[in-house]
This record gives structure tokens, sequence and C-alpha cells, in this order.
């Protein structure tokens, strides 16, 4: 068992004319671990995806799959990897089985090898019964799945996916959630990007944030809510004092909504507790109607990092 | 890197075939447009139009029409245009798989369609009175003239179609093929054009193709007015279908093959 990372991106650089779709991008995929590149459109992360699946040559930097280079040996690259790009790439004008039958054959599964595969993944993911028609009838959430399946034909180590969910209904999505989960369970490693915080949360080991072409934080979804700390919510009589109590104790400039009678405050102490904090405003005379802790949602984190308007 | 590219240029055009057999519509509407003309000329206008030689104007249509169902690069552009655009192109290339087998075994696919269109024609040209005069030896070889046009038109639609890369803006460009087509001896002979176009048409590989056709069948051909093409016009073809193939194939071969930079 070795620790070296199964996916390997260093400063990596695409532009596309003045435009710098990747500026110097980062990042690293332990094994059997999912990693969600979080960004806002624009930020590079089909770009990147691109560049992982040998589809467009970087500029600058190198980006490794189980070591090999994407430049140097891009075939063995292919050979590790599956894709679901951005858009569902299978074929509106066949059926679900013919889909995976052409691509088991592109495969070198042979007729019978693909014929069998092709039933086995259509009753595993539960396509059986749509399988024979053809996939334009399909539901959009149905054609997504499909497409996810398309990727894994020849189970792959790695497996790159582009938006899974994008414009899904919530219900398509926790079916992807659920198939990504199975495969990650098996031993395989995935990146994806999203623009889906709820997604990055829910699936991710590791989430990187990129904005304008390169990763502005890295870490695991608890890791990036607490560089954001903790926020502090209280209703009261008397907004004046308690802002000046709350200043105090939060170390931060607190939000104050005099309409409301509420003032909000962020801290970096993470260990800070309700009853500290009720404590301390009752000994600064505030009478409180009501007051919360609340841990930052991911979107909180992410607009801090990339500085976009909420 | 791969091995087995005749595999991959199976599964491709395995997948072709496939798409031609769920699409009845499709094989209508291709059949559809060649049949009309033949009723919409060769009974409305046909009678009008004047063939040299006193010919029969069905006898000189037909083959005309052989020529629009082969030489029709719009199919295959479509089709490449909206496997670019979806990410079938993208998919494909990220396979361990031979990239250049894929455009290989999607023409060989059109090549097999192809010939099953042009069969499907001479019975309707048959229908109407068309025959073939001269014996099997040259009408093996109108067909050979007419299987490489064939060809040639589908790595000319399928390296459009990667380069226009998307399905609707594909689809708009299919109305200038008719025109093009117009503009030859395949309607009406060229004698009556002006001088200027009688030129464009006579060199139009349209007005080449169908002269050949027309000569290997023994149906009545169009005047030649001493251009080049129309005096060879089986040579002229086979050049024409010679010079198209060494440029698209390699073009479209490598854009399939490339990785973006």
């Amino acid at each position: 068992m070795t620790h070296d990372p199964v996916v390997s991106v260093e400063g990596l650089v695409k532009a596309y004319g003045s435009v710098h779709a990747l500026d110097g991008l980062d990042l690293e995929i332990a094994a059997g671990t999912v990693c969600a590149v979080l960004g806002p459109n624009g930020a590079g992360k089909t770009t990147a995806i691109r560049v992982l699946s040998t589809l467009v040559t970087p500029d600058a930097g190198r980006a490794r799959v189980l070591g090999h280079d994407v430049v140097e040996q891009p075939g063995e690259v292919r050979r590790s990897i599956g894709l679901a790009g951005q858009h569902a790439a299978v074929d509106d004008d066949l059926t679900g089985r013919e889909n995976l039958q052409i691509l088991g054959r592109m495969l070198h599964l042979g007729r019978r090898g693909a014929r069998a595969r092709a039933t086995e993944l259509l009753d595993r993911f539960d396509l059986a019964e749509a399988a024979d028609r053809l996939v334009k009838t399909w539901s959009g959430g149905m054609r997504r799945r499909l497409d996810l399946v398309a990727s894994f034909v020849v189970v792959r180590p790695v497996l790159l996916l582009d938006e899974p969910t994008t414009g899904l209904d919530p219900r398509s999505r926790t079916e992807i959630w659920a198939t990504v989960r199975e495969l990650v369970a098996g031993g395989t490693t995935v990146l994806l990007t999203t623009q889906y915080l709820e997604e990055a949360d829910h699936l991710a080991d590791q989430v990187v944030i990129v904005d304008r072409g390169r990763s502005v934080a890295t870490g695991s979804p608890a890791d990036l809510k607490a560089t954001v700390g903790v926020r502090i919510d209280v209703e009261v009589e008397d907004v004046a004092a308690a802002a000046r109590a709350l200043g105090a104790l939060a170390g931060s400039e607190p939000e104050v909504d005099p309409d409301r009678r509420r003032v909000s405050a962020a801290t970096l102490d993470g260990a800070l507790t309700l009853p500290a904090v009720v404590r301390h405003l009752d000994a600064a005379g505030v009478v409180v109607r009501d007051v919360a802790l609340r841990r930052p949602t991911l979107d909180e984190v992410f607009l801090q990092l990339t500085g976009a308007a909420a | 890197m791969s091995t087995l590219p005749l595999t991959d240029g199976a599964a491709a055009a395995t997948r072709i075939l496939t798409k031609l057999r769920h699409d009845p519509a499709g094989i209508a509407l291709t059949l559809g447009a060649p049949v009309v003309l033949v009723l919409v000329f060769g009974f409305v206008f046909g009678p009008a139009i004047a063939v040299p030689g006193s010919g029969d104007y069905r006898e000189y249509l037909v083959p005309g029409l052989f020529v629009v169902i082969a030489f029709n690069p719009i199919p295959s552009m479509v089709s490449m245009a909206r496997d670019a655009g979806r990410g079938s192109v993208d998919r494909f290339r990220s396979l361990p798989i031979s990239r250049a087998a894929i455009p290989f075994g999607q023409a060989a696919a059109t090549a097999v369609y192809g010939v099953l269109c042009l069969l499907l024609m001479a019975l309707c040209g048959l229908a109407v009175g068309w025959r073939i005069h001269t014996g099997i030896g040259p009408a093996l070889g109108a067909l050979g003239i007419l299987v490489a046009v064939q060809f040639a038109a589908t790595w000319i639609g399928m390296y459009l179609g990667l380069v226009i890369g998307r399905e609707d803006t594909a689809s708009q460009l299919a109305v200038l093929v008719f025109p093009f087509a117009m503009l030859s001896n395949i309607f009406v002979p060229t004698a009556g054009m002006p001088a200027w176009l009688r030129t464009l048409a006579d060199w139009n590989p349209f007005s080449t193709f169908s002269a050949a056709v027309r000569t290997l069948l023994g149906n009545p051909t169009a005047p030649t007015n001493g251009a080049l093409p129309l005096e060879y016009p089986v040579l002229g073809s086979l050049a024409w279908a010679a010079v198209l193939l060494l440029v698209f194939v390699p073009l479209c071969t490598v854009r399939y093959a490339r990785t973006e930079r």
C-alpha cells in the first residue's frame, strides 16, 4: 500500500487566448477518496477534467493519474480513467442496452462479454425496465445515470465526473450520489466538479475550491467550515448594548439589524458554547429574547473565499 | 497505443448502423427526396426539357439522382457535429482505443448504407423507364464510382461536422447542398446557361460524376462544351474522388484523433 496520490496536479496552466481557464491549479487525491472541485462558472473546473482525461494539452504544469503523465503517457492515463463529461454523452437514438454494448465492444469485451456486462449494469443500477427503449424517451435523470454507468463499463481506478448532477431534480441527484458512493466503496477514486456546495458536503472527503483557475482552499468540508468559524445570532431589546458585548466576546465587528433588533457576530473561537454566550450577555446586562450559535454553511465559506457576491 | 483498431472501427460502424436501423423515418426521408425529384422533374418539368440526341429525359435524370444521393455530405456532417457537440467524441477520445479507427468505422458503415440507398433508387428508376444499356462490367464501374464519391462525401461531411461542432448549425448548412447540385448538368444540360455560369456548372464535380455514370450506363449525356472533366468523365470522377479523399481523410482523421491544444 503506497500513499502516493492517485491524481496529482501541479501548477496547471491553460489559456484560451487571453482567458486563463487554469492559472496554476494544484490538487492531490488519495486512493479511494472523493475529491470535489467546487467553483463558480468559468472557474476552470471543466478544463481541469479535460486535461486529466487527455482531451486537452495543458500550457504548463503537470497532471498525473496513477503516476502517468497526461501529456507523455496518454495511453496509460486512458486505461486508468472513466469519464462522464458535462453533457450526457449517450446516444439518444440508441437504446440504453445498445449504448452500453457498443462501449463494451469498443473496450474489447467481445460481443458476448459486452452483452453480459450491459445486462449486469442495467440490472444493478435499476435501468433494466427502460433498457430496450430509445434513450430519447428517457427522463433527464435516467439519461445522466446511464451516462455515469457508461463511464465504468470497464471499471477503472479513477473516475472523472464533470458536474454529474447539474440540472437534475433532487431525487435523481440522490440516485447519482448513491451510485458514486457504491463505486467508492468498491475502491474507485473519484474526482467530481460541482457548483453545489451541498453535493460537496454530502459526497466529498476533500473539497478543493477553485476560482479563476487556481485552488483557493483545500480541506475536508468540516475543515473549510472551521476556517470561517462560528456565528452568534441574538435578538435583544437593546441592540447597542448587545453589539458592544458581542463585539468584545467575538473579537470582531458585529452586524446590527436595528429593525428586527438582531445582532450577529462571527468568531474564530470554535470552542465557544451557547451557555458561555448567554452568561456573557447577562453579565453585560443585555436582555436576550433569542440566541443561537450557527456553524457556517459551505455557501458562506465559498462566498468568503471566492469573494463572489451573494 | 491500441492494438485493435479493427475492433474499434467495427464497434463504431455497428453504432452508426444500429442508429440507422432505429430511424426508418430518416431512411424514408433520405430516399423520399430523390423519389419526389423523379416525379417532379421526370413528369412535371421533364416534358419541357430537351435532351440532346432526342434521348428520354428520365433516362437522363436518373443517373444524376444517383449522384445526388451519393455525393451528399450532409448526413455525416450533422451526425458528426452532433457527436462533437454532445460529448460522444470526447468520450471516445478518452477511451484506450485507436482514435483514428472511429471515423474509418463510421465511414464504412455509411458506405454500406449508401449502397442500399443506391439500389433502392435504381428500383425507382427502373419503375419510371430508366434502363442500363451497357453491361454488367460498366454498370459495376458506375457503382464503383458512386461508392467512391459517396465515401469522399462522407469524409468531407465528418470533417465539417467536427469543425462546426454543433448539430443545429450543421443542420442549417444543409440547405446549401441542393443549390450546389442544381448548378450542374444533373437536372438540365448546361448548354442554355450564360457562359460564365455554364463554365461553373461544367466544372462542378456533380456534373463530372453524373456524366461518368451516364456514360458507363449508356444513358443520354449532356454536351461537354469542351470542359475537360466532361470530356473524360470517368477519369475526371476518379480524380475528383481521389483528390477529395487525399485532402479530407487526413484532415478528418487528424482532427478526430488530436488532443486539443
